[in-house]
C-alpha cells in the first residue's frame, strides 16, 4: 500500500480497468486532451488513445444516452459528467432509459454503464454548482448509487462499478480529490452495497458517506475529547444500502445521528432514519437525529455559505442531542 | 430531395415481394384486431396503432440485414412484427401475459426481440435517438459491419436529444440511419404548428449529412431509399437522415377520436394505402396471382386469430416476477418484499 490522493486512486482504477477490458471506454467533456476538468483522467488519452478516451461535445443528454446505448450493446462505458449539476440534463437517459431497460424488456437487456463525476459543493461556487444529488438517483429502482469517502474506497468501488452488470451512479467530490489515503496496489475491489465501520465506538452511531465521512470522523474526534465515543458507519453505497451493518451498529450504541451534506427534505437521511427507527425502535432512547445542510440554494458569500453547510461542530451538536448531553 | 433509385425494387424477386406483402397485411390485421381487443379491455394502457404507416416498417426491414439493429418509439407493433417476431408473443405482451416478449412487463410501448435485433420500444419522445447513437457507436467500436436504424416521429425532431445525437453521429460517422416517420401530427398538433422547418429532411444540413425523403406510403420507395442509406452507413460513410412521409389512419392512441383532422383529409390519405399499392405492383409485374395474394390474407387472418387465442390462454405473470429483472442480482433483503 502507498499513499495516493483520491484523484490518483480514481485515475488508477480507470487505468487498470481500461487495461483489463477492451470494452471499457471513457467519454465526457474534457476527459482527453485537457486531462479531465478535475484531472481525474490525467494521462489516459496518451496511454490508451482516442478510441478509448473520447472528448465529447457539451451534450449531456446526448453523450450519456450514447453511453446507455453502448452499454446496452455490451460495452462498458464510463461516462464522466463534469459535475453532477450538469447531469440534470441527462436525467431522462439515466432515470427513464438506463434504470428501466432491464425491467421493461423482461430481463432481455442490461445496462452496465458507470456514470461518474464530482457531487456536492466545493467552495464559493454558488447555487447552481453546489448541490448533492445522491438521494435523487437513489430514488430510482434499477440504479446503484455509490458515494466513496476515501481514496481506497474510491479505487475499489470504481473498479467494482465498471464491472457491475447494472447502471452505476458514481459520485466523487471536488473537495476529496486532493485528500490522501493508503490505497492497495493492483487488483482491489470493494463490494457494492457493503458499509464499512470507519471508527468503532460504543456511545452513538454516526452515519455518513462521501465527503461527509471526513466531517463525521472529525466530529467524532472532538467528541472523544469530551469522553463521548462515536461509531462512524460509512455507507459507501446509498443503493443498495447495507441495512445490516447500519442496524447492527445502532443496536450496539443505542443512538443514531445521520450526517448528510445536502438538503434536509426528502433526502437519503430520511430513508435511513426510517430504516433505523423501524429496526431499532425498542432500543432507541432518543429520536434519530439528522444533521444536514440548510434548506436553501447555496449562497455565494463565504459568510453565508459557512452557515448553509454541515460541519464537524454540527455533528457534535447532533450527537449531544441524541445522547441528551447538555453542552 | 427524394432519392430515386427505381431499379432496386425492380430487382426484388417474387419471394421478397410476397414477404413484404405478407408483413404489410399482418401488421394491418394485427392492429385491427388490437383495436378490437382494446375495446374488449384485453389490452390496456397507451396503445398506439400503426395502421397506414406499415410501408415504413416493411420497407425498412427489407432494406436491413437481419443482424442490423432496429430501435423505435412506442408506436412499435409494426416494427417488431416486421422483424419477424411471431404475433403470439407480441399479442401476449399487449395482454400483459407471462408469455409476452417482455414477460408482460413492457406492454404495447416496450416491445423487444433481442435475438432478432429489435431493441424496443421506448416511451419518451426522442429518447431512442441518443440510444441509437450509442448502439451504432458500439458497432463502430467493435468493428462490426452492422447498421443501426432508428425510427422516430416528426414531433421528436424538436427534442434536444435529436440534435445532440445527430451532431455526434455525424461527428463520429457512426453507422446509423435516422428515419423520421412524418405522419404530420404529434398527437393533435400538426407539424405546421410545431416546427419552423416542416421539411424534416432539411434538418440534416445542420450536421452536413445527407437528408432525403421517401414516400412512406410506398413500401418499395421506402425500401430503395433506406437501402441506399443503410449501405452507405455500412461502408463507413456515416449517417443519413430520412424523412418518410406517411400518415396514420387512426387516432394517436386508442383514446384519441382524432377530431383535429377533417374526414376529407383522412379519406384522401386512405387512398394512398400501402397495401393495395404493393398488390398492384406485384400483379402488374406478374410476380404472383390474385389468388396467391388472397391466400396470404387468409393465412394472416388465421395467424392473428391464433395469436389472440395464445394470448388469451397464456398465464398471467407469477407474483414472484414483480421483483425480478430490476437488477441482474436482486438487491433487496427478503423483508422489503413484504
Ligand atoms: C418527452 C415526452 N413528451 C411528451 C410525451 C407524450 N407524447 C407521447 S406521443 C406524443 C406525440 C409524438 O408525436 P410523434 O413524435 O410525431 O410520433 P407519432 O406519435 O406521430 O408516431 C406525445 C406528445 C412523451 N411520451 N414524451
Amino acid at each position: 500500500m502507498r499513499e495516493l490522493t483520491f484523484r490518483e486512486a480514481l485515475n488508477e482504477a480507470l487505468d487498470e480497468e481500461l487495461a483489463r477490458d477492451p470494452n471499457v471506454f471513457l467519454m465526457g467533456e474534457e476527459v482527453g486532451a485537457y486531462d479531465g476538468a478535475y484531472k481525474v483522467s490525467r494521462g489516459l488519452l496518451k496511454k490508451y488513445g482516442p478510441k478509448r478516451v473520447i472528448d465529447s461535445p457539451i451534450s449531456e443528454l446526448g453523450f450519456v444516452g450514447l453511453g446507455v446505448g453502448a452499454a446496452m450493446m455490451g460495452l462498458r462505458p464510463v461516462i464522466e459528467v463534469m459535475t453532477w449539476n450538469f447531469a440534470l440534463l441527462a436525467l431522462d437517459q439515466i432515470a427513464n432509459t438506463a434504470a428501466k431497460m432491464r425491467y421493461m424488456s423482461g430481463g432481455a437487456l442490461s445496462c452496465p454503464i458507470t456514470i461518474r463525476g464530482p457531487n456536492g459543493a466545493a467552495h464559493s461556487l454558488a447555487a447552481q454548482h453546489s448541490q448533492w444529488f445522491e438521494p435523487q438517483y437513489a430514488y430510482y429502482p434499477g440504479l446503484k448509487v455509490i458515494v466513496p469517502g476515501t481514496p481506497a474506497d474510491a479505487k475499489g468501488l470504481l473498479k467494482s462499478a465498471i464491472r457491475d452488470p447494472d447502471p452505476c451512479i458514481f459520485m466523487e467530490s471536488e473537495l476529496l480529490y486532493p485528500t490522501k489515503g493508503l490505497v492497495p496496489e493492483g487488483e482491489y475491489l470493494v463490494p457494492i452495497g457493503k458499509a464499512d465501520i470507519k471508527r468503532e465506538g460504543k456511545d452513538c452511531t454516526v452515519v455518513a458517506w462521501g465527503r461527509a465521512l471526513g466531517i463525521a470522523l472529525e466530529g467524532a474526534e472532538m467528541l472523544a475529547k469530551e469522553g463521548i465515543d462515536c461509531e462512524v458507519v460509512d455507507l459507501r453505497t446509498i443503493r443498495p444500502l447495507d441495512e445490516e451493518t447500519l442496524v447492527q451498529s445502532v443496536r450496539k450504541t443505542g443512538a443514531c445521528v445521520i450526517l448528510e451534506e445536502g438538503w434536509p427534505y426528502f433526502n437519503a437521511g430520511a430513508q435511513i432514519s426510517d430504516i433505523v427507527q423501524r429496526a431499532c425502535f425498542d432500543i432507541l432512547d432518543s429520536p434519530v437525529i439528522r444533521v444536514t445542510g440548510a434548506d436553501v440554494p447555496m449562497p455565494y458569500s463565504k459568510a453565508l455559505e459557512k452557515l448553509a453547510r454541515a460541519s464537524a461542530e454540527s455533528v457534535v451538536a447532533g450527537v449531544k442531542v441524541a445522547l441528551n448531553v447538555r453542552s | 430531395m427524394a432519392q430515386r433509385t427505381n431499379s432496386l425494387a425492380e430487382k426484388l424477386d417474387r419471394e421478397a415481394l410476397l414477404k413484404m406483402y405478407r408483413q404489410l397485411v399482418l401488421i394491418r390485421r394485427f392492429e385491427e384486431r388490437c383495436a378490437q381487443q382494446y375495446s374488449l379491455q384485453k389490452i390496456a394502457g397507451f396503445c398506439h396503432l400503426y395502421n397506414g404507416q406499415e410501408a415504413v416498417a416493411v420497407g425498412v426491414e427489407a432494406a436491413m440485414r437481419p443482424d442490423d439493429y432496429l430501435v423505435t418509439a412506442y408506436r412499435d407493433h409494426g416494427q417488431v412484427l416486421a422483424r419477424g417476431t411471431p404475433p403470439g408473443p407480441v399479442m401476449a405482451e399487449l395482454f400483459g401475459k407471462a408469455t409476452g416478449v417482455a414477460k408482460g412487463k413492457g406492454g404495447s410501448m416496450h416491445l423487444y426481440d433481442i435475438p432478432r435485433n429489435m431493441y424496443g420500444g421506448w416511451g419518451i419522445v426522442g429518447a431512442q435517438i441518443p440510444l441509437a447513437l450509442g448502439m451504432a457507436y458500439a458497432s463502430k467500436y467493435k468493428g462490426e459491419d452492422r447498421v443501426t436504424v432508428c425510427l422516430f416521429g416528426e414531433a421528436a425532431v424538436n427534442q434536444g436529444a435529436f440534435h445532440e445525437a445527430l451532431n455526434m453521429a455525424a461527428l463520429w460517422k457512426v453507422p446509423a440511419v435516422f428515419i423520421c416517420e412524418n405522419n404530420r401530427y404529434g398527437m393533435g398538433t400538426p407539424i405546421t404548428v410545431s416546427s419552423a422547418v416542416t421539411d424534416v429532411y432539411k434538418r440534416a444540413s445542420a450536421y452536413d449529412i445527407p437528408g432525403v425523403w421517401c414516400d412512406g406510403m410506398d413500401t418499395l420507395h421506402t425500401y430503395e431509399v433506406v437501402y441506399e442509406a443503410v449501405e452507405r452507413a455500412r461502408r463507413g460513410e456515416g449517417p443519413t437522415l430520412i424523412e418518410a412521409r406517411t400518415y396514420r389512419f387512426r387516432g394517436h392512441s386508442m383514446s384519441d377520436p382524432g377530431t383535429y383532422r377533417t374526414r376529407e383529409e383522412v379519406e384522401e390519405e386512405r387512398k394512398k394505402d400501402p397495401i393495395p399499392k404493393l398488390r398492384a405492383f406485384i400483379l402488374s409485374k406478374k410476380r404472383a396471382k390474385e389468388e396467391e395474394l388472397d391466400q396470404i390474407h387468409e393465412e394472416v387472418e388465421k395467424e392473428v386469430e391464433e395469436a389472440i387465442r395464445f394470448a388469451d390462454e397464456s398465464p398471467w405473470p407469477e407474483p414472484s416476477e414483480l421483483y425480478t429483472d430490476v437488477y441482474v442480482d436482486p438487491i433487496w433483503p427478503e423483508k422489503v418484499h413484504a
